[in-house]
């Protein structure tokens, strides 16, 4: 029952997408290039995100923490 | 009622654009529901109307008109592509084209004019032009046609879809209709006059029923005379032209009809459109024209006229007929009124913006309509006093040259009139008139609850449902066929390019059980197409309706 439903309102999302960006009134091979055209895109933006945000994220970190963290690991340092 | 009323005051005054009574002007208060007014003479001071003016323009959420755009972009890059395969060879032309020999000439067809409707009416065309073969009445027979190549070319299967609820046609009094006791004198005067009339009105073509007829027009409307003609369309476009020239101004509506417009252009005057209903803006032409006369010459101008219609059929809304009667009073202007589809419509007894007002006849200058929309014939009439209409008669392009209207169609308006007026012994006009209200008031307030944007006053037949992306104007209409029901959608064009709607017209005819039919599927398609856009559902702020409003909105 609830496959079903959610089933349901998956399909109601994808028929909201294609009311939107007017596929519903394209032509099988203009709905086909539109699919493709924007899976792709999705895909790349994903795949970037995927490989770039992670060293962003902790590069970020690591300046955030020498700003703030400075003076522990200057006496960390001393203690070596 | 007055607190919690203050603070939602200002919310809706930012977002709800509601048209309200001006009783700000002589600063009458509302505190604990309580009017506290100046009364003169037993008549509260500063109010032109006598009652309510409840008109609804809401403004979609942000994000609709983003997705508009977007939808209206992707449009437009797909139609980009369709050209340029269609330049380079790569799909078939089904347009016009030049022949090879003139391509060195000045091009015949400029393309960019019609990109619109090379790329994206013809996606959706088969919801416009559907022919049926039955009369338009409640209901109707729709011929089914498929498409094999994507609405270039239609063929018809041959099988009639039958008895599809009929929102679309003007049919507001319910007089399309081919019950053979109602058409008798229809039918007597067919028999003795035929279909012909093969002559102008100057000439050979006025006869006893025009005579007769126009003497009806004119007591129907309380008004010295009246003419008539034989289309609604030619009523304005023919003779605006006779009543105004060069020299004169002619003050129009912003969302006039093309028959107005044309009528307007035709004549050779100066023309200056003020905002759509809005006294304001009409008030500083009138005074500019005064004090600053013609452009060059600085001349006082010959006539000053206001064209305005009853109810504008795309938004629904009734025309503020008292201010611009005041307005027209004080500076001495004169008043063309289209009441192409209030005449029947309105009023307590079906007469128009006119009574609908509880004004008098003599106030409006011009009085036209159209026998096409309340009355089930075809035609139009002007009227107004005696003088005009003699002048019309003479003067009038439609009256020299073209065909005078019909006998039988004359007979169909005479009973129709007749039964309007009572005079045919039984209550029929007047109970037809109170379900058209019941009806309008009926199918309005149920939208408004649904939750739909509807455009437009509370008491005009005329319901425009928003619709706004380009992509749910063809799935409505295609759902509501599938569910037998046929509606009117308009798009781009004739209406700004974010707002297109479908436009219901309600009619007496319309039995409850049709309306409820209407309004079920309504509801179903409105969830599965994401139509109830509105923020303010009547069922949950009831309160926020019976506010009397204390500013004057623009």
């Amino acid at each position: 029952m609830d496959i079903k439903s959610m089933k349901n309102y998956l399909y109601w999302l994808y028929c909201q997408f294609e009311l939107i960006t007017c596929s519903y009134l394209m032509e099988p091979w203009e709905k086909l290039l539109f699919y493709t055209f924007n899976v792709t895109m999705l895909v790349m933006v994903l795949y970037t995100t995927y490989i770039f945000v992670p060293v962003h994220i902790s590069t970020a970190f690591q300046f955030f923490l020498h700003l703030f963290g400075n003076q522990h690991e200057k006496t960390v340092s001393v203690v070596k | 009622m007055a607190n919690p009323s203050a603070v939602c005051n200002g919310h809706l005054h930012h977002h709800h654009h509601q048209k309200q009574n001006n009783l700000l002007k002589s600063g009458i208060h509302k505190k604990n529901g309580i009017t506290k007014g100046m009364k003169k003479n037993g008549v509260s001071n500063g109010t032109v109307y006598k009652k309510k003016f409840v008109e609804h323009f809401e403004q979609a959420p942000m994000y609709v008109a983003v997705l508009t755009f977007l939808g209206f972009g992707v449009g437009t890059i797909f139609g980009y592509l369709r050209d340029f395969m269609r330049a380079w060879g790569l799909e078939k032309r089904n347009l016009a084209a030049e022949r090879e020999q003139q391509k060195d000439f000045v091009p015949l067809y400029q393309d960019f004019e019609n990109f619109y409707t090379r790329n994206l009416y013809m996606r959706i065309r088969d919801n416009w032009n559907r022919p049926i073969c039955s009369v338009p009445g409640p209901q109707f027979d729709l011929m089914e046609r498929v498409t094999d190549d994507y609405n270039w070319t239609f063929r018809f299967t041959g099988r009639i879809i039958k008895n599809v609820i009929n929102m679309g046609s003007y049919n507001y009094l319910g007089f399309a209709e081919t019950d053979v006791n109602a058409l008798k004198t229809v039918t007597i005067e067919l028999q003795k006059y035929g279909t012909g009339i093969c002559s102008t009105r100057q000439e050979m073509g006025t006869l006893d029923k025009h005579v007769e007829l126009e003497k009806l027009v004119a007591t129907f409307l309380g008004v010295e005379d009246a003419m008539v003609f034989g289309m609604g369309f030619a009523t304005n476009s023919m003779n605006i032209p006779a009543l105004v020239g060069k020299g004169c101004l002619i003050l129009s509506d912003e969302l006039n009809h093309t028959s107005l417009v044309l009528g307007a252009r035709l004549s050779g005057a100066t023309i200056r459109i003020f905002k759509h209903n809005n006294m304001q803006s009409l008030e500083n032409l009138l005074r500019d024209a005064i004090v600053y006369g013609q452009p060059r010459s600085r001349r006082a101008w010959r006539k000053i006229i206001i064209l305005v219609e009853g109810i504008y059929s795309m938004e629904g809304s009734i025309v503020r007929l008292p201010e611009i009667v005041s307005l027209k009073k004080k500076y001495k202007a004169y008043l063309y009124l289209d009441e192409a589809h209030s005449i029947g419509a309105v009023g307590a007894t079906g007469r128009g913006v006119v009574e609908y007002f509880g004004m008098s006849p003599d106030d409006v200058d011009v009085l036209m309509g159209t026998f096409t929309k309340s009355f089930g014939a075809a035609g139009g009439y002007i009227a107004g006093k005696k003088d005009l209409v003699d002048f019309l008669r003479t003067h009038s392009h439609s009256a020299v040259y073209a065909t005078s209207m019909c006998p039988p169609v004359a007979e169909q308006i005479i009973r129709a009139m007749k039964c309007l007026m009572g005079l045919d012994g039984t209550t029929q006009g007047l109970q037809r008139v109170q379900q058209l209200g019941k009806n309008t008031r009926y199918f309005r307030r149920r939208l408004h609850e649904m939750g739909f944007i509807i455009y437009g006053n509370d008491d005009s037949p005329v319901v425009p449902l928003l619709l706004y992306m380009p992509g749910k104007i063809g799935a409505f209409a295609r759902r509501m066929l599938e569910k037998n029901i046929g509606v009117v959608v308009v798009g781009f064009p004739a209406t700004p390019i974010t707002e297109s709607r479908a436009r219901f017209c309600v009619s007496a005819a319309h039995t409850r059980e049709m309306l409820d039919t209407v309004l079920n599927a309504l509801d179903e398609l409105g969830d599965f197409l994401h139509l109830k856009y509105s923020r303010y559902s009547k069922s949950s702020h009831p309160e926020l309706y019976e506010e009397t409003r204390l500013e004057l909105e623009d």
